[in-house]
């Protein structure tokens, strides 16, 4: 059976109500949903409730699926919407992924100094990990939305563009400002780093 | 980064890091990139930092949530070991 006969046979057992169907959808994709929630909010206990918001939703609102986009890319626009409509509770006016592009990412280079052959130790160190993880957190959220779905769940540019309601263009240049801030925000600290090797 | 050449760079770098770029446009680029020490440097660490991020540990949804997932759900009977 083909990848979406199999997943239209999960669908139509959905609509019927199936449990096991149901369990067997939310074995597949619990993780990725959770994954992303996390790295949208930065908390694991609003992402476990985002987690339970979206499959409560998408059980509930089933036989509106319309075919457009997989059941993977549904979830997420679902996770997605609710991630925000969470961020958008905290910071009203910060949030929305219909913002224009100039607003919201300063994303020319100040940062000069090539950090990048620092050992390879000085990268795998949990302070490194964990100045990484928080520059994700402090991504401008339009553009966090696109790198979290695009480079750490692995969609496509066009299930990235169906999840989020924007064009592909829109997904490759947000894509592109967000790794050009995150090499910003880690050149800060690396730099820092190398001068302490060379002053030490 | 006030050079044409620079801000021209910049703006064909998608393009260029994801593997996209035109086997003439890549030629201008390594040789902008030749003379041009600030931006081998944002090239450099820009690559850098895409390998960084994804060698990032994937997390996971803990028992407890999972638990408490199936629970919300109304399948606790399904949940597996």
């Amino acid at each position: 059976m083909s990848e979406v006969e199999t997943e239209r046979e999960m669908i139509e057992r959905l609509r019927a109500g199936d449990k096991s169907a149901c369990a067997q959808c939310v074995e597949q994709h619990a993780s990725g949903v959770y994954r992303l929630a996390l790295r949208m909010l930065g908390d694991e206990a609003e992402a476990e409730d985002v987690v339970q918001e979206t499959f409560l939703s998408a059980f509930k609102a089933i036989d509106s699926f319309e075919w457009r986009s997989g059941l993977k890319t549904w979830l997420y626009r679902i996770a997605t919407n609710a991630a925000l409509m969470r961020l958008r509770r905290k910071t009203p006016l910060a949030v929305s992924v219909e913002l224009p592009e100039e607003d919201g990412a300063e994303t020319v280079p100040t940062q000069l100094f090539d950090w990048c052959c620092l050992p390879e130790n000085d990268f795998a160190t949990s302070e490194a990990k964990t100045e990484l993880e928080a520059a994700i957190r402090e991504l401008p959220e339009k553009l966090r939305a696109v790198f979290v779905l695009r480079e750490l769940e692995g969609l496509s540019g066009e299930e990235t563009a169906q999840t989020l309601g924007v064009s592909i263009e829109n997904v490759k240049t947000r894509l592109h400002r967000a790794r050009l801030w995150l090499r910003e925000r880690l050149s800060g600290y690396f730099t820092e780093l190398a001068r302490s090797h060379e002053e030490g | 980064m006030e050079e044409h050449h620079c801000q021209h760079l910049l703006g064909e770098l998608s393009a260029y890091v994801e593997g996209e770029a035109s086997e003439a446009l890549c030629a201008e680029i390594r040789e902008h990139l030749a003379g041009c020490e600030n931006c081998r440097a944002v090239v450099d660490t820009l690559n850098k930092t895409i390998q960084l991020y994804h060698t990032l540990p994937q997390p996971d949804l803990s028992d407890g949530a999972r638990q408490r997932l199936y629970r919300t759900l109304n399948l606790e009977a399904l949940l597996k070991p």
